[in-house]
């Protein structure tokens, strides 16, 4: 019997691609169920009541919520793929750089995304510092984990394409192939991987969108 | 057996979350006093990145962020595991300890603020009880069940840190009144061995972070 496995998300939040690449990673089945952030779904309410947000794991009757522990739970559960590596080190090294790519580098890339003028030329320089680190991390390796993809790629995963996206988008350009050799690399590793291929958002349209969320924004601010 | 150092400091809630767990695992360590104002080479060393506290330093091998840090210790140490074994016990495990770190910070903001960015701080911190109080604990005796697990050590906090701040701005949230079943868990998490025997004196505490405020609210 096949266990039903339910996703609720939206066409382009990077937290619920997480949940599709790992699936998809996997080879679990599983239904999508898109919801409208704008007029949440009572199933969306009932199942993540505490932050009311996606991406939720439905399986077995139970839900899931938070992409860094449905990642987890995928792992625990389905033991083909993994994501994690063996040795518990190994392990706390992905589980720290899941992290920082929630807690350092997005914050900041936000921050240089939705600003303008003098505030964004000073959010510049704090996201390349951010980026360096990553470089750094990164040298010699093909992907986080090492030589297959793993949770912490999955985590980073979002920069892949949404950095070219609000790179399009402000016309700066945060990294390129000279001084970030290593990071350019691994973009173009994670993206030939044929799940992560396979599910990309549409380019225009997530330039649009994230267009729209940068220009109310900056209203948003120029009002206070 | 292979070397366990803790570099931490007296005062952190995040170093005596791993602190804690040492504890109720009963592994030996050897603990290192931090000054953060005058970071050691070493502690730069095992965490270059963020240069903060607590680092584990297990055979030589740095762990940093507290909530890594404990969910590693269960990987070399199975016994009195800090996270349940079941998938899904795990994942509600996961998720409130995120609950705790992301949420958390609210009290800290009203500890350091005043008026308007205070009075929004107190109303989030009191959302942020009210969630736990109505969703996290239900009639367990701790977040983990029966015994202190890895959500008990990610909200220690509330059990002893929140008081003091509460005390120093005159401002009381956690009501047992208003929060029954939060305020019956920090005490039973405070008569723990493992927690009663290592917690911060409280008024060392009440010094030092009535000082801490001084100095944050003087600064621009």
């Amino acid at each position: 019997m096949v266990e039903e496995v339910k996703l609720f998300r939206t066409w382009s939040s990077p937290y619920a691609l997480r949940i599709v690449w790992a699936l998809k990673l996997k080879g679990i089945e599983y239904e999508t169920i898109f919801e409208d952030i704008s007029n949440k779904s009572p199933l969306l309410l009932r199942y993540n009541p505490v932050h009311k947000k996606v991406p939720v794991l439905l399986h077995r009757g139970k839900s899931i919520s938070e992409s860094l522990v449905i990642l987890e739970y995928i792992e625990d559960t389905w033991k083909q793929a993994p994501l994690l590596p063996e040795s518990p080190y190994e392990i706390a090294r992905a589980h720290f750089w899941a992290k920082f790519s929630d807690s350092k580098l997005m914050p900041a890339i936000w921050h240089v995304f939705l600003t303008q003028g003098k505030q964004q030329e000073e959010a510049i320089p704090p996201a390349i510092e951010i980026l360096k680190i990553i470089e750094e991390e990164l040298k010699g390796k093909k992907y986080f984990g090492g030589q297959t993809i793993g949770l912490a790629d999955i985590a980073f995963g979002w920069m892949a394409n949404l950095l070219y996206v609000l790179e399009e988008i402000t016309g700066l350009k945060l990294m390129n192939t000279q001084n970030f050799p290593s990071l350019s690399a691994w973009i173009n590793n994670f993206s030939d991987v044929p799940a992560i291929k396979e599910n990309w958002p549409p380019h225009e349209k997530l330039v649009t969108k994230f267009q729209a969320i940068r220009e109310k924004y900056l209203a948003a601010g120029a009002t206070k | 057996m292979e070397e366990v150092k803790l570099l931490g400091t007296w005062s952190s809630p995040f170093s005596y979350r791993v602190l804690w767990a040492l504890e109720l695992k009963g592994i030996p360590y050897q603990y290192t006093e931090e000054d953060l104002y005058n970071k050691s080479p070493f502690l730069v060393k095992c965490n270059p990145v963020h240069k903060k506290i607590p680092v584990l330093v297990h055979g030589g091998k740095p762990i940093c962020e507290s909530m890594v840090i404990l969910e590693y210790l269960d990987g070399p140490w199975p016994h009195n595991p800090l996270l349940p074994s079941d998938p899904y016990e795990r994942a509600v495990a996961r998720f409130w300890a995120k609950f705790a770190d992301d949420k958390g910070t609210v009290i800290w903001t009203m500890f350091r603020s005043t008026g308007e960015e205070q009075k929004e701080a107190v109303k989030g911190s009191l959302e942020m009880l009210r969630t736990i109080e109505d969703l996290a604990l239900g009639d367990k005796k701790f977040f983990g069940g029966e015994r202190i697990g890895m959500v008990d050590l990610a909200f220690g906090a509330l059990a002893h840190w929140l008081g003091v701040f509460e005390e120093i701005v005159g401002i009381r949230l956690l009501e047992p009144e208003s929060f029954p079943r939060l305020h019956k868990w920090t005490k039973n998490f405070k008569e723990e061995p493992a927690i009663k025997e290592n917690l911060p004196d409280k008024d060392k505490m009440l010094s030092n972070f009535r000082c801490l405020r001084e100095k944050l609210l003087a600064s621009p």
